[in-house]
C-alpha cells in the first residue's frame, strides 16, 4: 500500500473538525420560538408509509381525524420504522421533541416502547394490538372475528364458484381466527363455500401477494380477501381479473376495485385518538386495555360496492345488530378442524381469549396454519 | 498502469478518503436540490441533521449505536475483497450470528455472565462465520461464485431464522407473535453510560485493530496482499489460496455474525424476524464506498448512521415523507458508482 498525499488520521481530524465547526456555526442560530405553543405534542410513527391504503393510512388518518378536532394540537410523525434498533431512537427523539403523547403504531414497537416508557413516567403511550401494559402504556385493538364473520358472509352472497382466496401475512393465532371467522360467516349463506389461504410470510411485499392473488383465482376462487399492511395488490389484482374483493385496515381502499368491491373492515381510529389526546391533556389518562368491537365507533364497515345488493346490506347489516345484542356468536360448536377433528364442541362458545391460542383452520378451508 | 488487476479501488487512505469527501459533497449538492425542489430549505434541513445527530449526546449516542452493526457487516466485506471475493452475504451471516446467538443465550441461561456473554459472542462469530464458509468452500472448489451464493445465501438465512422464531422457539407469553422469549439478563451485552451504546462498539473498533496489524505486520497480511495483488503470481509462488478464500469468508461471516449479537443481545433482547433493517446490505455499499479501507468505513459508516438517524428529523421538523431518506441513499450510490470503475 503506497502512501501518498496526507497521513489518514490527519485527513480525519481536520474532516471532523471542520465539521464540528460548520455544526456550531449553523447551530448557533436559534430556533424561533412559536407564538403559542402547543396544547399537547403527539408523537405517531408508522411501520409502513402512511399512503399504504392500509394498516398504516388508517393510524395517519386517525392522527389527522384529532388534529382537525383538536386544533391546539401539534403532531410529530414518522413513517417507515423499522421495528428493530430504530424505533427507540425515534420515540426518544420525539419525547425530545417535546412529545406527551406516543402512538407506536406497530406490534413490533411493544419492547421498544416499554424501554422508553420506563425512561419517562410523564410520557404516555398507547400501543395497538399488543398483550402488555405498563403505568404509562395503554393498548388498544378491537375483535376483527366479528366483522371478518359479516364480511364472510357477504362473501359467500356473492360468489359464483363457492371459493374465496385468502391472502394472510402470517399464521398467527388471531389472523387464524379471523380466517376461521370468515370462512364461518360465508358458511353460514353457503353451505359449500371454501376458502384457500396463502401465507406470504410478511406484512408488505407486493410481488407475493400479487403471485398468491393470481395463483388463488386460478384456482377459481372469485372474491379475495387479505390480511396484510396494504390491501391495494390484492384488491386491485383482483378487480383486473374481474374478481370480488373484500377489504381490511383502511376505509378508502374501494377506489382501487371500483367494480369488484364487496366491503370492508376498517380501523377508524380517529374518534379513539381524540379520547387519548384529551385524557392526556385533562390528566384523566388511566394505562388500560382497550378492546372494542363491531359496536365502537373505530371498528366499522366500509361502504358496500355497487355490485353488492341491496338484501345482502341489509343481511349484514341484521348479522351486526344481532352479534351487538348477543344473539349471533362466530364460534359455536360443533366447529371441527380441516383434519376433521372437533375443535369447538356443541354448545360451547369460542370467546376473544380463546382467539389468541387459535392454531387450527376450519374445515372447508384449504391451507396450513404453519 | 501495469495491470489492470494490480491497483483497482486500492489506493492510498488518504487519497481515498478525500474523493469520497469530494463524491459525497457532490451528493449532498444534489440533494439539496431535492430539498428545494420539494419547497423545503436544504441547510435548515442539513442543519437540523447535524444538531440533532453529532452534537446532541443522546443523538450521538444513537449514531454508534447504529454504526456498531454498519461496521461489522463492512468489515465482511473488506476482509474477503482483500482477495477479490465479493460477499453480498453480509445480512443473512448477520441473521446466522443472532440466531447462535440466541442458542447459546436460550440453552446456556444459567450460566454466569462471564461465562454466558462471551460464550454468546463466540457462537455468534461461528454462526456467521460457518454460514460464509459454505460460500468459501463453494468458491474455493470453483463450485459456484461466492457472489452469488452469498447473496442467495441471506434468504436462506432470513428463512431459518423464521422457522425457530415461528415455531420451536417461539415465545409462548407473546400471543402467538414469532418472537422468542427473552433473553436472562446475564445474556445481556453490556451497555454504556446509560445509553444503548454497547460493548460491539469496543468489538468492532478491536477488530479494525486486528484487522490493520494482520494485514500490514504478519506474514499472513503479506500473503494477503501478495493475493490481493497478483493472484497468478500468488498461486504460483506456492500460497495456499484456497485455504485463504476459506478462513478470509469465515473471519468476514465471523465479523457479520457479530453484528448479529449485538442486535440481539443488547439491543433487542430476543430474536425477532425483523431483526435488521438491511444492515448487511448497507455495509456491503460502505465497503464499497470506501474500498475497503478500515478508516474510509469508520467514517461511511458514520455517514450512513447519520442520515438514517437524521431521515427521522427530516420527517419529524421537516414534515418529508420517509422514503426522503433512500434518495439521499441512493445518490450516495450514484456517485461513487459513476466515479469508480468496475473491479
Amino acid at each position: 500500500m503506497r502512501q501518498r498525499g496526507p497521513h489518514p488520521l490527519r485527513v480525519l481530524l481536520v474532516l471532523v473538525t471542520s465539521l464540528m465547526l460548520v455544526v456550531i456555526t449553523m447551530g448557533g442560530a436559534a430556533r424561533q420560538a412559536n407564538a403559542a405553543p402547543p396544547a399537547l405534542i403527539v408523537g405517531i410513527l408508522h411501520i409502513g408509509s402512511v399512503t399504504d391504503g392500509g394498516y398504516n393510512q388508517a393510524h395517519a388518518e386517525g392522527v389527522r381525524y384529532m388534529q382537525k378536532m383538536l386544533p391546539g394540537i401539534e403532531v410529530i410523525e414518522v413513517e417507515n420504522v423499522p421495528e428493530s434498533a430504530d424505533a427507540e431512537r425515534v420515540m426518544e427523539t420525539m419525547i425530545q421533541r417535546g412529545a406527551k403523547l406516543i402512538i407506536a403504531a406497530s406490534f413490533g414497537y411493544l419492547d421498544p416502547a416499554l424501554n422508553v416508557a420506563k425512561r419517562h413516567p410523564d410520557v404516555k403511550f398507547e400501543h395497538p394490538s399488543g398483550y402488555k401494559l405498563a403505568p404509562n402504556l395503554g393498548t388498544y385493538w378491537a375483535n376483527t372475528q366479528d366483522g371478518f364473520y359479516l364480511m364472510g358472509m357477504a362473501a359467500g352472497k356473492m360468489t359464483k364458484t363457492h371459493k374465496a382466496g385468502f391472502v394472510v401475512a402470517l399464521p398467527v393465532s388471531f389472523f387464524l381466527a379471523n380466517v376461521n371467522a370468515f370462512h364461518l360467516g360465508a358458511r353460514s349463506v353457503d353451505p359449500q363455500f371454501e376458502t384457500r389461504v396463502v401465507f406470504t410470510g410478511t406484512f408488505l411485499d407486493p410481488g407475493k401477494e400479487a403471485t398468491a392473488t393470481n395463483a388463488l383465482l386460478d384456482q377459481g376462487a372469485d372474491v379475495m380477501a387479505m390480511i396484510v399492511d396494504s390491501p391495494i395488490t390484492v384488491v386491485q389484482v383482483a378487480e383486473r381479473q374481474g374478481a370480488y374483493s373484500v377489504g381490511y385496515h383502511y376505509v378508502g381502499v374501494q377506489k382501487f376495485a371500483p367494480k369488484g368491491w364487496i366491503s370492508g373492515l376498517a380501523f377508524n381510529w380517529g374518534p379513539l385518538y381524540v379520547r387519548f389526546a384529551r385524557a392526556v391533556m385533562d390528566g384523566t389518562w388511566r394505562s388500560e386495555a382497550i378492546y372494542g368491537n363491531v359496536a365502537s365507533d373505530y371498528l366499522v364497515i366500509a361502504p358496500f360496492g355497487p355490485a353488492v345488493p341491496a338484501s345482502v346490506v341489509r343481511q349484514v347489516s341484521a348479522s351486526k345488530q344481532a352479534m351487538i345484542n348477543g344473539q349471533l356468536r362466530v364460534f359455536m360448536g360443533p366447529i371441527k378442524d380441516n383434519h376433521g377433528n372437533l375443535r369447538v364442541a356443541e354448545g360451547q362458545v369460542l370467546t376473544d381469549q380463546d382467539y389468541g391460542k387459535m392454531d387450527w383452520l376450519a374445515e372447508g378451508v384449504i391451507g396450513q396454519p404453519r | 498502469m501495469a495491470s489492470a488487476h494490480a491497483r483497482i479501488p486500492r489506493h492510498s487512505s488518504a487519497r481515498a478518503m478525500l474523493r469520497a469527501t469530494g463524491l459525497f459533497g457532490l451528493a449532498f449538492v444534489i440533494f439539496a436540490a431535492v430539498l428545494l425542489a420539494a419547497g423545503k430549505d436544504p441547510i435548515r434541513a442539513y442543519r437540523d441533521i447535524l444538531s440533532s445527530t453529532l452534537v446532541d449526546r443522546y443523538g450521538f449516542s444513537e449514531v454508534l449505536v447504529k454504526m456498531i452493526p454498519l461496521m461489522l457487516t463492512a468489515l465482511a466485506v473488506a476482509i474477503p475483497s482483500r482477495i477479490w471475493l465479493i460477499n453480498i452475504g453480509g445480512e443473512g451471516q448477520l441473521y446466522m450470528g443472532a440466531l447462535f446467538a440466541t442458542w447459546a443465550a436460550t440453552y446456556f441461561a444459567a450460566l454466569p455472565a462471564w461465562e454466558l456473554l462471551p460464550l454468546v459472542a463466540a457462537l455468534g462469530f461461528l454462526g456467521g462465520g460457518l454460514w460464509a464458509a459454505i460460500s468459501g468452500v463453494m468458491r474455493a472448489y470453483g463450485w459456484v461464485s461466492e457472489t452469488i451464493s452469498t447473496l442467495l445465501l441471506n434468504y436462506v438465512a432470513i428463512l431459518i431464522v423464521s422457522f425457530f422464531v415461528f415455531g420451536p422457539w417461539k415465545d409462548p407469553e407473546s400471543a402467538n407473535y414469532p418472537q422468542t422469549a427473552e433473553f436472562v439478563a446475564a445474556a445481556r451485552l453490556p451497555t454504556f453510560f446509560g445509553t444503548r451504546v454497547h460493548l460491539g462498539l469496543l468489538i468492532a473498533l478491536v477488530a479494525f485493530i486486528v484487522y490493520h496489524v494482520v494485514l500490514t505486520r504478519t506474514r499472513w497480511g503479506l500473503e494477503i496482499r501478495a493475493m490481493g495483488g497478483n493472484m497468478e503470481a500468488a498461486r504460483r509462488s506456492g500460497i495456499a489460496i484456497g485455504r485463504y478464500v476459506l478462513v478470509l469468508m469465515f473471519i468476514g461471516g465471523g465479523l457479520a455474525g457479530l453484528a448479529g449479537v449485538g442486535e440481539v443481545s443488547a439491543i433487542q433482547g430476543r430474536l425477532r424476524p425483523s431483526l435488521s433493517p438491511g444492515y448487511g446490505y448497507t455495509g456491503f455499499l460502505i465497503s464499497w464506498i470506501a474500498g475497503g479501507n478500515p478508516y474510509g468505513i469508520v467514517a461511511s459508516a458514520l455517514l450512513m448512521a447519520v442520515i438514517t438517524a437524521g431521515g427521522d428529523v427530516l420527517q419529524m421538523a421537516h414534515r418529508l415523507p420517509g422514503s426522503v431518506v433512500n434518495i439521499l441513499m441512493a445518490l450516495m450510490l450514484f456517485v461513487v458508482l459513476a466515479r469508480r470503475r468496475v473491479p
